[in-house]
Parts: C-alpha cells; sequence; structure tokens
C-alpha cells in the first residue's frame, strides 16, 4: 500500500543542479516524442482524468496525512505548502513569498503570498502557525512531525497577518527543506473536518469517493494564475495494467506509475506519450555497521567493489535511470560530484572479504515485494557477490511490514527512497537520534559535520561539509546505492504541460494547474 | 421442514461465528499490525508505540475480539483503524458494485445454463451436444485471471468495443458499457460447469421411470420436458449454483482488480494488507453470512424441486 517513500520535490529550474541527468531527461523526453505528433497550444477547458494506484477504502483529504503519491496529489491541487522542492531538491518559495534567517539562524522570518482560501478568506499568519502546531501536536503520528518539531511554537509568533516569525530550538540553515516537507501543508486555522476540503491551491474541491475518485475545479483566484483545466479527475487504479488499459481506452488522459515494460510496448505505438522523470526513485542496499558482520569496513567495501551497477540498471532497472555511486542524492544540490565513480573489481572486492575473514561466509539478504525492483535487485546481487566468493542467501520477507522488520532485524537489506534534499536523507537516516537509522550509522564526529553544516550561514563551508560526510559514506557508509530510477508517467496525445525534468513528488511533478488538453 | 430450516439457521449463525473467530486470529498472526502499515516506509518506533496505543492494538487480542463482538451484537462494527470511517459505511459503498456484478452474472447465468444443458440433452451425442461439451470444457479450464487479461486486450484495447476498466465518477450503472467485459468473463467458468450439470441431470431425468410412464400417456414432448423432467434435473444444479455464489466472490477479487471495480474484493484485499482488523471482521460476516445464506436457500430449494431425492438432509 505504502508505495511512496518519505519522497519530495522539483522545478523548471531543473537545470540548476541536474549534471548528467539534465541530459538523460531531455534524450528520454525526445524517445517519448518520437511516436507522437506535437501537442497543440495552451487552452483553457477540460476535464483531465488522473490514475493513480491508491490508498484504498480508508482514503481522506486531510492534506497533513498525507503519504501515498494520490494522496501528495490530491492534496497540492487543493493546498500549498510555504515552499516545495525545485529540480535539485533546493526549496522553492510557494505561499512564502521570501524567507531571512537571523545571524544566529534560530531566528526565521517568513514573508507570506498574497494568496486567499477557496471560501476567500487570506492566508494569514495565524493559519500557519495553527497548521504547524497541528502537525507536532503530541498525539499526531504525521509524517511531517520530525521535520518540525525542531520549531520552538510557543516561541513564534505572527508579527503581522502577513509575516510569521518562528524560533527554532536549534540553528538550522536549512530551515526551509522543513516548510517545503511532505505533508506541511497550510489550512485554514480551526479547521477540523475535511469533508469539504478548504485550502489555497489551484484547484477547488467539488466531491471524493474514498478509494475510487476524487473531483476538482479550477480556482479561478488562484495567485499563480488561473489553470487551464475546468476541471481535475483523480481515479484510482490500483493494478498497473489497468492504468495502461485505462490511457489506452480513453478512459484517463494520464497514467501514474509505469512499469519500463509498459512504456516500451507503448511509446512509439503513437497513442500515448511517455514521460520518464528522471532521479525519481534511488535503488540500493542498507548494511548495518552495528553488528556481525557488517560492523567490518572492510566487508562493507567487498560490497561496494563487487556490485555491477551497469548490469543492475540495465536488468531490474530494465534501461529507466542511471548508475549511482554509493552515496545518495545524485543530482541534488550538495551531492559529492567529484567522487569517482566506481566500477566492479572482483579482484580487490575478493582481497577485502579476505582481510574482513568473511570467506566462504553466508550473509542473509532480505527483501520483499514491497516496492518494484526490491526483489530482483537482492537476486541479481546474490548472483554477483558469488563471483566474488560470498554468499548471500536471499530471504523474501512480509512486503505490507517490510520496513518495519529490517529496520529492527537482519543484518543488510534491500532499500529504495523517494526524492528528498541531502539534508534531510542524512539527518532522518544518518545520525545517531535518526528515526530510521536503518544502516545503524551512528557517530559523533559524522553528527558534529551535520550540526556545523546547519550551524554555518557560509554556503561555500556547506558545500565542504557535505562534501566530508559524504566522502565518509563513500568510504565505508552502510547505504549501498547503486542506481536512481525514472518515475514513468503517461499522457493521451493531446496532454501538454507535463514536466519531463520534475522527480516524483516535486513541485513541478502532478502539476495540473500547468497542464491542458490540446 | 421448519425444524430443518431451524436447525440449519442456528448452524448458520455458528458457522458465522467460527469464522469470525478464525479470520480474526488468522489476521492476528499475519506479521504487524495496523500501526506498523501506517508507518510504511517510515517506521519510527515512537510514532509505532504511539499508534498501537491509540488504536487500541496494546490490548490483548481476545479481549479485541471480545469487544468487536458485543459491539457488533449492538449493530455496531467499529471503525477502521487506517481512517476515520465507520466499518459498516466502507463495507456499504463497496457492496454496491460487487453485488452488480454478482446480480448480474447470477441472473445470466441461471437462463443460459439451463438452455446450454438442454440442448446439450435433446439429442445426446449430437452435433449440438458435442460441440457444446468441448467448448464449455475448454473454457472451464481456463482461469478467470487469464480470460481477463485476454478479453480487456481483444475487445477493449485492440478492438475498442467496450471500455476496459470501470474507473471513473460516474459508477456502474450510469455506464452499462463497462460491466459487459467483467461479467463476461465471470460467466464463463460457472457457464461450463452448471450446463454440464442440467445436462446431466436431464439425460438421466429422462431415461427416469417417471417421465418415460408421462410420455407413454401421451403428453407432449416439449411438456414433458420442462414440467416433469426439468424439475428433478435441476435439484443439483440449483445446489452447484449455491456453490458457484461462493465461487462468485472469489472471482470477484481477481476481475474487480483487473476491470478496477471498488467493491468488496477489493476492500477486501487492502484491509487485509493493512491490517485493518475490524474492516477484515465486517468483510468477513458479509462473506460468511452470504454463503450460510445461499446455500440454506439453495438445499430449502433442492428439497422442494425434488422431494424424492431426499437431497439436503
Amino acid at each position: 500500500m505504502h508505495e511512496s517513500g518519505p519522497a519530495r520535490g522539483l522545478s523548471r529550474r531543473g537545470f540548476l543542479g541536474l549534471t548528467a541527468a539534465g541530459s538523460v531527461a531531455v534524450l528520454a523526453g525526445c524517445a517519448g516524442r518520437a511516436g507522437v505528433a506535437a501537442v497543440g497550444p495552451p487552452r483553457p477547458g477540460g476535464r483531465l482524468r488522473a490514475a493513480f494506484s491508491g490508498g484504498g477504502a480508508a482514503e481522506v483529504l486531510d492534506p497533513h496525512e498525507t503519504d501515498l503519491y494520490i494522496e501528495i496529489a490530491r492534496a497540492k491541487a487543493l493546498y500549498e505548502k510555504l515552499a516545495d522542492y525545485g529540480s535539485d531538491m533546493s526549496p522553492q518559495p510557494r505561499l512564502a513569498e521570501r524567507w531571512e534567517a537571523s545571524q544566529d539562524l534560530l531566528a526565521w522570518r517568513i514573508t507570506l503570498r498574497q494568496a486567499a482560501f477557496h471560501d476567500g478568506r487570506p492566508v494569514r499568519a495565524g493559519d500557519v502557525l495553527a497548521s504547524y502546531a497541528r502537525i507536532v501536536e503530541p498525539s499526531s503520528s504525521r509524517r511531517a512531525k520530525a521535520s518540525l518539531s525542531m520549531i520552538d511554537l510557543p516561541g513564534s509568533r505572527a508579527i503581522d497577518d502577513r509575516t510569521v516569525e518562528f524560533r527554532l530550538k536549534r540553528p538550522y540553515a536549512e530551515f526551509p527543506n522543513a516548510l517545503a516537507t511532505l505533508g506541511a501543508y497550510i489550512i485554514p486555522e480551526g479547521t477540523t473536518d475535511f469533508g469539504r476540503p478548504v485550502g489555497s491551491g489551484p484547484f477547488r474541491f467539488v466531491s471524493f469517493a474514498p478509494g475510487r475518485n476524487f473531483v476538482a475545479a479550477r480556482n479561478p483566484d488562484y495567485w499563480e494564475g488561473t489553470p487551464h483545466l475546468d476541471e481535475l479527475e483523480i481515479v484510482v487504479t490500483n493494478d498497473e495494467a489497468a492504468r495502461v488499459n485505462a490511457l489506452l481506452g480513453g478512459q484517463v488522459e494520464y497514467a501514474h506509475d509505469l512499469a519500463p515494460t509498459s512504456a516500451r510496448t507503448h511509446e512509439n505505438t503513437g497513442r500515448v506519450r511517455v514521460h520518464r522523470l528522471p532521479l525519481s526513485n534511488f535503488h540500493g542496499l542498507v548494511m548495518k555497521t552495528d553488528r556481525p558482520p557488517f560492523d567490518r569496513p572492510e566487508l562493507r567495501q567487498a560490497m561496494f567493489h563487487l556490485v555491477n551497477r551497469d548490469e543492475l540498471v540495465r536488468s531490474v532497472l530494465q534501461g529507466s535511470g542511471q548508475l549511482c555511486n554509493d552515496v545518495y542524492g545524485k543530482g541534488y544540490r550538495y551531492y559529492a560530484d567529484a567522487l569517482p565513480q566506481r566500477t566492479q573489481d572482483l579482484d580487490r572486492a575478493r582481497a577485502l572479504i579476505k582481510q574482513a575473514g568473511a570467506e566462504g561466509l553466508t550473509i542473509d539478504l532480505d527483501t520483499s515485494g514491497t516496492s518494484t525492483g526490491l526483489k530482483e535487485a537482492a537476486l541479481a546481487i546474490s548472483d554477483q557477490a558469488r563471483q566474488a566468493g560470498l554468499n548471500l542467501n536471499v530471504r523474501l520477507g512480509n512486503k505490507d511490514t517490510y520496513w518495519s522488520d529490517i529496520a529492527k532485524n537482519g543484518v543488510m537489506a534491500s532499500y529504495r527512497s523517494g526524492a528528498m534534499p541531502l539534508e534531510s536523507h542524512i539527518s532522518q537516516r544518518l545520525l545517531t537520534t535518526s528515526t530510521t537509522n536503518n544502516t545503524k550509522w551512528q557517530r559523533p564526529e559524522f553528527d558534529a559535520l551535520y550540526q556545523e553544516a546547519q550551524s554555518t550561514a557560509d554556503d561555500a563551508r556547506r558545500e565542504q561539509l557535505y562534501f566530508q560526510m559524504q566522502d565518509q559514506l563513500y568510504r565505508e557508509g552502510g547505504f549501498l546505492w547503486w542506481g536512481v530510477s525514472d518515475w514513468i508517467v503517461a499522457s493521451a496525445p493531446n496532454v501538454g504541460g507535463i514536466d519531463d525534468r520534475a522527480p516524483a513528488n516535486t513541485v513541478d511533478w502532478a502539476r495540473y494547474d500547468k497542464v491542458w488538453l490540446a | 421442514m421448519t425444524g430443518y430450516v431451524l436447525r440449519r439457521v442456528l448452524l448458520g449463525v455458528a458457522q458465522v461465528l467460527l469464522v469470525m473467530a478464525a479470520v480474526f486470529f488468522l489476521t492476528e498472526a499475519l506479521p504487524g499490525d495496523a500501526a506498523v502499515t501506517i508507518a510504511g516506509d517510515n517506521p519510527d518506533p515512537a510514532i509505532i508505540e504511539l499508534l498501537r496505543e491509540q488504536l487500541g492494538l496494546d490490548e490483548p487480542a481476545w479481549q479485541r475480539l471480545g469487544g468487536w463482538l458485543l459491539g457488533a451484537l449492538h449493530g455496531d462494527f467499529g471503525h477502521s483503524l487506517v481512517g476515520p470511517r465507520a466499518v459498516v459505511d466502507i463495507i456499504g459503498s463497496a457492496m454496491g458494485p460487487t453485488l452488480l456484478l454478482a446480480g448480474l452474472t447470477l441472473a445470466l447465468l441461471v437462463p443460459l445454463s439451463v438452455v446450454l444443458g438442454m440442448l446439450g440433452a435433446h439429442r445426446e451425442g449430437g452435433r449440438i451436444d458435442r460441440l457444446i461439451t468441448s467448448g464449455t470444457l475448454g473454457l472451464y479450464s481456463a482461469p478467470e485471471f487469464a480470460m481477463g487479461v485476454l478479453v480487456v486486450t481483444v475487445f477493449a484495447v485492440q478492438l475498442g468495443w467496450f471500455p476496459p476498466t470501470a474507473v471513473g465518477s460516474a459508477g456502474l450503472l450510469a455506464n452499462p458499457a463497462v460491466l459487459v467485459l467483467p461479467v463476461f468473463v465471470l460467466l464463463l467458468r460457472p457457464i461450463c460447469s452448471l450446463s454440464r450439470l442440467v445436462r446431466a441431470g436431464m439425460i438421466d431425468a429422462q431415461r427416469a421411470e417417471y417421465v418415460r410412464h408421462v410420455r407413454r400417456l401421451g403428453l407432449a414432448p416439449a411438456r414433458v420436458r420442462f414440467a416433469h423432467a426439468l424439475p428433478n434435473a435441476i435439484a443439483p444444479a440449483v445446489q452447484q449454483l449455491a456453490r458457484t455464489t461462493d465461487w462468485l466472490i472469489g472471482g470477484v477479487i481477481v476481475i474487480e482488480a483487473i476491470f478496477v471495480v471498488p467493491g468488496l474484493g477489493t476492500t477486501l484485499v487492502e484491509a487485509v494488507s493493512a491490517r485493518d482488523l475490524p474492516v477484515v471482521q465486517g468483510l468477513a460476516v458479509v462473506l460468511a453470512g452470504t454463503t450460510v445464506l445461499v446455500n440454506l436457500a439453495a438445499d430449502i430449494a433442492a428439497r422442494a424441486l425434488a422431494p424424492a431425492s431426499e437431497v439436503g438432509r
């Protein structure tokens, strides 16, 4: 059911951090257009129907409960956050017009844009404070709680209707990341019922049947301009084949999350337009660094050298993706591009296995069918490890409880992650206090580097510190990120305005206010 | 007869209770619980603990089952664990599409099977009989999911005669075309088994002494067939029809997934996956209750149709 990682967002200024990725995306975009004529110019009108896999009969429209891609798509149609992520995962202002930090990075002044909720009330500082208070209340288990809990809310205040001053519990140079975090939507103060949701987003609520469909109509007063579409309908279609069939049969104009095989089958028929959104889904392994056998750094390094990343991208991602270099966040802001790309080196891997005293050892590799590619990657890596004399015994776990199981148990597991800034990846997974520290990477000196990076206002210095952290992880970390796959979306040939360079969950992904039916 | 019905009803109630307990403990036996599935890929232990407390999952299993049963006796089936909706509300909205699919299937299934079976039995071993027999045997061996995919590919995606799925807001009745393919696939297998039973029953009945007797009395052949042979012939078919209804529930799960029908099958799969026990329990009551009722009705009908053959004892 949980298809989305703590994945987050991208924008049209996508060229900034996209090195190789940019050109790949452009090429993919061209390939997608090979079989389909160009879309006509933007024109107003029509209803776009989009098919997503859904969350079942228990779905709600409470934007603070968003977790799945479909929930995010619905939430961003109705609501907005103060910020959202650009293509290099840097925060872009949305409901916030601008932000400025105090010298010590402990106080942040946010100036709100002139925007209005669908009922005509202006978006005020009080709405922002109330929304955040609701997310972090003690009884809340909402996803954004972790990112916003560093705000000292009692100490924060509304200076006037369009200015909020946040006090933080510790210096946080990248505080705008928290404003862009998944689920940090601004709702009108005092909202308790989401039967007829009221937000400030580009579409207004029309109707909702949980597990079936959602309809919204254009918001003519949207601050960024009136959407082209009259209406947006999001329908629930859990089966990938059914999403493709619905698109081919003209029942929907947009199908989210296709398998590479479906994309290849249909992209040159002229019946659909395929969009490959780059840098969307990172694939890797987690090795627990606190217990045998992976408490030996040599054995982790052996894994780094025995994996054939090219083969994995070819077979598991079926070519819809690119290589990674064991460090998270390729193409994102602060990513350590300078680290040399690793390739398979079996001799070196064998030597390292010997050093680690792990020759002939059998190690359990946990995986499951909870997300595409986890199982296939585990099997392929187990084959590759055999060539270096390491036996990885692939164990298939329960798909519903997999993430929680591997957090606690085992020594090595298949892993995936959606898009998020490097800062979020580190703070959620790699600090001593991190709540989902699956590699058990708990090192005070590493924590100190992160704290320093968040305590300096100097961008160049922060870049250096990020490089040091990544260099450490590259040499002996517990994550092995071997690839990042595209997120594949398909649309009817007459749909224009879909951004081909926005990773899943970024500002320009599923951005239906920019889409038109030609 | 009254004693028999009463016995069967009491037995049915016991069966439903047993199914509910079994379903509860089977779901309990699955790894993880609703708190874990809600946390998903963000399994922060503190959050999971908090959720367990809020959902009452920290109470012992028997206590939760007892509490749920007590509520159910008062007609309160509780709330979903993963969302704010009441179980009754969730099942109510899922019931419509499934009932429509199953009802349409059954409504077409009975006349079609009887016609095919009688056609086959009309001239045993004749050309029509052989054609029907080979056709039904062939179709019976194709599983629903394969048939479903095939039918969608050919009739919806390639030929474009019917919509490939039932997505959208309009509802099934507003656009009857979306029902054609799912009902067609659902019909295929039960038609095969039922028509063969009707055929066999008819052949036996036509050879039976009482039918020969009425024939000798000079009644019209058609009258003999419909008024005298058929009732006895379809008694076993009626009971098979009841089994078909049970089977339909299984078939519907597959068909709902292929054709995107938000019915009981989809809801059940999702509820089990989310460890949403109250919803699973509610569905178990509905499905077990349906099965018990349908079988009871079938046995009573079979007794009425063929009192001599002592069925359903």
